[in-house]
């Protein structure tokens, strides 16, 4: 059936899937699609830099193009992780660069970046396009500068919220006069001066820059400046906001501002005197994103009066300064409204400003399109998660932070148990959950009961005992990614099913009550997760009794081993010995079979998860494909004892452990 | 909806205990999810082992996390011990009246990025909010004082509540006659030959020019946005300065 087609033809086919789950899909159906898809799939996406290798990345995707990584575990950004856990991407830079990999595309998350990186880059790939740098940090203005003099036909420079070294601010006057190819410019996270001519005559030179996103030290007279000459802008980041609305420069930067017609994104104000939002005003009425969760400035009826003008907004992000009144009229305004974010303007201090659940309320009342909320909050009740998630059955994220984080409804002193099961239960597409407040077990038997696309849930200071846990690894059967700080769980619901964390990307434990033992028997069961234990305490504090509770615990699925580059305060535990690529257990447990032929290819696809099928008779002749789940300790026994005829055995991978769009590149290598 | 949940739940109390004879009843069904309440009564036996929110803050900072226990248990009496804990937290908080927040590290989930930026930010912008513009600070000398001070002009709205604020800060060192009367008095000409001509104290002030001139020949605010710095000068020695108070006088009259 499939050879109807020549290849060419599928290759145009599968042009047009761009989705990485779907992609991982075709490369299941058969081997010419495995094949074909293998040598056309131009962008790659891999969640956890240490699951595999760029060398295996390169072997299989010998065309890519775009390269996605992700270093860090997610709790890093708030000081749980050591500075130098890792993350580097120096080496996958390294590799790319030595196989000769046309390169064009780069974007990171939470990597330790080297200017050495950003000059390797800069030098090697010559048609290098676009660089995406969020919340990374180990680079300074250097590695920018080699990026803006070398890339010839750079076309984006995104850098969100980095930590750089920016001292020496010259990298803009590194772009050539020739490059005139910028399509997007986000430097908003530097804090230090750029060379403002050279900005604008960089602005100048580029007619398709579509979004620019300037720092806090461009002042306003380059901002009307740089207006006036890019006035196609989609996406605009203000640095400095200052002026008095009574002055010419005022004026001129009306003017500029009205001359924008295409602005559809609005951040930034870094800087801002509150009088002068009415400017903004004529630009309000295209709005779909706007982002004023840096300016702490804006607040009472000067951010109400801006958000009045802002009728098509579909994300919104802001500080709770804006309290349940301004939510009030955001929901009553932005019909629209898909996206919210409601950040602590005072993490730290009492906040009279700050939001409640009326807010909430308010908005879920208003704005039935909502999807995606983080709010953090000064206090929640169940009533009030109730009615929200009666009004917006449409949640697929849905993250809220009561900043005392055990904190129950006020109201009536209970857990919030029932208002988040509520929003389990109607929510039935959520992906992404972060709860917080007084819980106990029965929120996380609500979890695992309902929230069946649950894919990302973040738990702290929660539960009463390992059922929490427990009902959740039952339950979640997409789960990805489970993080958990300072909750009751044990070894009891950490090695109920060590079989499941090779179903998701990873775990993260800290300040837990599994211990040392536990974290042990956790990697020696299972050879394909790197255990690490993260001891940032003095080394001689740190007894190696097993019966030592661990502080913290982050395993995480990978195809290559014991990660080399982990500094003194990580531990990956396992067998040390154990080399890199794994022990063929397929040869061990295939003894009395009549295999004849295991597969054409020198390479075995073994996906590894909780679910098996089993084909009961197994064709061999022609194209067959087979697709086998296995438990990796119990399937392929299986398959030993009860398929005596088997004669052929192909083991492709299945839907990415199970998981849906995960990493591609993860492969189970088995030699004959 | 969800009262129908609870009834179920309720219903099924008793199928979540672990201790005893029960156990071998679980078996298989152990690790699968249940409908019975978690808060069961069994529950009594098992070990405690949570570590609350409390512990965390006790952990870390060292503060005691140990109170009186108000007597009263909010909390529905099926919850164990375990969350005895967190009540004792938590009734200590008046939610009219929120505590000062003990800081656990990482919480909030607030990437660091983002609080330095609003840190930073706040800096700036707190100062430009007070008063919309500028403090005025500047150094005030009297001769013969030991040392120096310094005043807020934007403090004042007037001459008067100046030279009161003056004759306080400098009372100790002060005998003549500083105060109200001596800065009105300039605009009288012969009460200010008398001033001049006597011990008493006199305010000056250096503007913005680096000229030295008596106080009080301005509007206020002309003064605040011109004046640099204050001395308060012997009567005597302020003769020099009289002569352009006296013509001003004089023109005006």
């Amino acid at each position: 059936m499939m050879n109807y087609f020549p290849d060419e033809v599928l290759e145009h086919v599968f042009d047009f899937i761009t989705c990485h789950k779907d992609r991982n899909s075709v490369s299941l159906v058969c081997k010419s699609w495995h094949r074909i898809e293998r040598y056309s799939r131009r962008r790659v996406f891999i969640g956890n830099c240490y699951s595999i290798s760029p060398e295996r990345l390169i072997a299989r995707f010998p065309g890519v193009k775009s390269l996605t990584l992700k270093g860090k575990p997610h709790f890093a950004d708030f000081n749980l992780v050591p500075y130098d856990w890792g993350g580097f991407v120096y080496p996958w830079i390294k590799v790319l660069a030595e196989t000769g990999i046309g390169l064009e595309e780069l974007r990171l998350k939470r990597m330790v970046v080297s200017d050495e990186s950003l000059e390797l880059i800069s030098k090697t790939f010559v048609n290098f396009q676009s660089l995406v740098l969020v919340s990374c940090d180990g680079f300074s203005a250097d590695g920018l500068a080699a990026i803006a003099a070398n890339c010839r036909f750079l076309r984006e420079l995104d850098l969100q919220e980095n930590e750089v070294d920016d001292h020496r601010g010259h990298w803009l006057s590194c772009f050539p006069e020739s490059c005139t190819s910028l399509v997007s410019l986000n430097f908003a996270c530097l804090k230090g001066e750029v060379n403002l001519g050279a900005l604008e005559r960089l602005v100048s030179r580029s007619p398709n820059l579509k979004s620019l996103r300037l720092n806090r030290s461009v002042p306003l007279d380059t901002l009307q400046k740089l207006l006036m000459r890019a006035p196609q802008l989609v996406d605009l980041g203000i640095g400095s906001y200052v002026h008095d609305p009574s002055s010419e420069a005022s004026n001129k930067l009306k003017h500029a501002i009205q001359r924008c017609k295409s602005i559809m994104s609005l951040s930034g104000f870094l800087e801002v005197a509150p009088r002068c939002m009415s400017a903004i005003y004529p630009i309000c009425g295209n709005l779909t994103t706007l982002n004023l969760s840096y300016a702490p400035g804006i607040h009472g009826n000067k951010l109400t009066k801006l958000i009045q003008h802002c009728r098509k907004l579909q994300r919104l992000w802001i500080l709770d300064c804006i309290g349940d009144k301004g939510l009030g009229v955001v929901a009553s305004t932005c019909k629209e409204l898909q996206e919210l974010r409601v950040f602590p303007s005072d993490p730290f201090g009492a906040g009279n400003d700050a939001v409640t659940e009326e807010g909430l309320v308010l908005v879920s009342a208003g704005c039935p399109k909502l999807n995606s909320l983080l709010y953090f909050c000064q206090q929640m009740t169940n009533a009030a998660l109730i009615t929200v998630a009666k009004n917006c059955p449409n949640f697929i994220r849905f993250r809220l932070c009561i900043l005392d984080p055990v904190r129950p409804d006020p109201v009536t002193n209970q857990p919030l148990d029932e208002g988040f099961g509520a929003i389990v239960q109607s929510c039935k597409r959520l992906k992404r959950l972060s709860l917080s407040g007084l819980l106990t077990d029965q929120v996380f038997l609500y979890i695992g009961m309902y929230a069946e696309q649950l894919e990302m849930l973040s738990i702290a200071f929660a539960a009463d005992s390992d059922k929490g846990m427990l009902y959740v690894l039952n339950g979640c059967k997409k789960l990805r990614k489970l993080e958990i700080r300072d909750c009751p769980f044990g070894n009891a619901a950490l090695l109920e099913d060590v079989g499941k964390y090779e179903t998701m990307r990873s775990l993260w434990m800290s300040s837990c009550e599994v211990t040392l033992g536990g974290c042990k028997t956790v990697a020696e069961m299972m050879p394909s997760l790197n255990v690490e234990i993260i001891n940032e305490s003095d080394q001689t504090e740190f007894n190696l009794d097993d019966g030592q509770k661990v502080d913290k615990m982050y395993l995480y699925r990978t195809l290559v081993g014991h990660r080399k580059d982990a500094p003194e305060s990580v531990w990956i535990l396992g067998d040390l010995t154990r080399s890199e690529h794994h022990e063929p257990s397929l040869n061990d447990m295939i003894q009395d079979m009549k295999l004849k032929n295991v597969s054409g290819d020198d390479d075995f696809i073994i996906w590894e998860s909780n679910n098996f099928k089993l084909q009961g008779n197994f064709s061999v002749y022609g194209y067959n494909p087979f697709i086998f789940f296995f438990h990796p300790v119990v399937g392929l026994g299986v398959v030993a004892s009860s398929c005596k005829e088997l004669q052929e055995l192909r083991v492709f991978p299945s839907a990415v452990f199970g998981a849906g769009n995960d990493v591609v590149t993860e492969e189970g290598l088995i030699r004959r | 909806m969800e009262v129908g949940l609870k009834m179920a739940l309720k219903g099924g109390g008793g199928g979540d205990h672990v201790g005893g004879c029960e156990k071998e009843k679980m078996g298989f069904e152990e690790t699968e999810l249940r409908l019975g309440l978690p808060g069961g009564g069994g529950e009594g036996g098992e070990v405690v082992r949570k570590r609350g929110f409390s512990e965390t803050v006790d952990l870390k900072l060292n503060l005691s996390s140990k109170q009186d226990t108000s007597g009263i248990d909010p909390i529905d009496e099926k919850v164990t011990g375990l969350n005895k804990e967190k009540n004792l937290l938590l009734s200590a908080i008046d939610p009219a009246k929120p505590p000062a927040k003990a800081q656990v590290v990482g919480w909030p989930p607030v990437r660091s990025f983002r609080k330095n930026m609003l840190a930073a930010g706040s800096q700036k912008s707190s100062s430009d909010e007070s008063s919309g513009e500028k403090v005025a600070f500047v150094k005030v000398s009297m001769d013969g004082a030991p040392y120096l001070r310094k005043v807020d002009l934007r403090m004042y709205t007037s001459y008067h509540q100046l030279s009161d604020a003056l004759a306080k800060m400098f009372s100790s060192f002060t005998i003549g006659n500083c105060g109200s009367q001596g800065v009105k008095d300039f605009m009288n000409e012969s009460k200010l030959m008398d001033l001049l001509n006597g011990s008493d104290y006199v305010p000056t002030y250096e503007d913005k020019d680096g000229d030295w001139m008596l106080v009080g020949d301005v509007p206020w605010e002309m003064f605040v946005e011109s004046c640099k710095r204050l001395r308060i000068m012997k009567g005597t020695e302020a003769i020099g300065l009289a002569p352009k108070a006296v013509e001003k006088c004089k023109k005006r009259s």
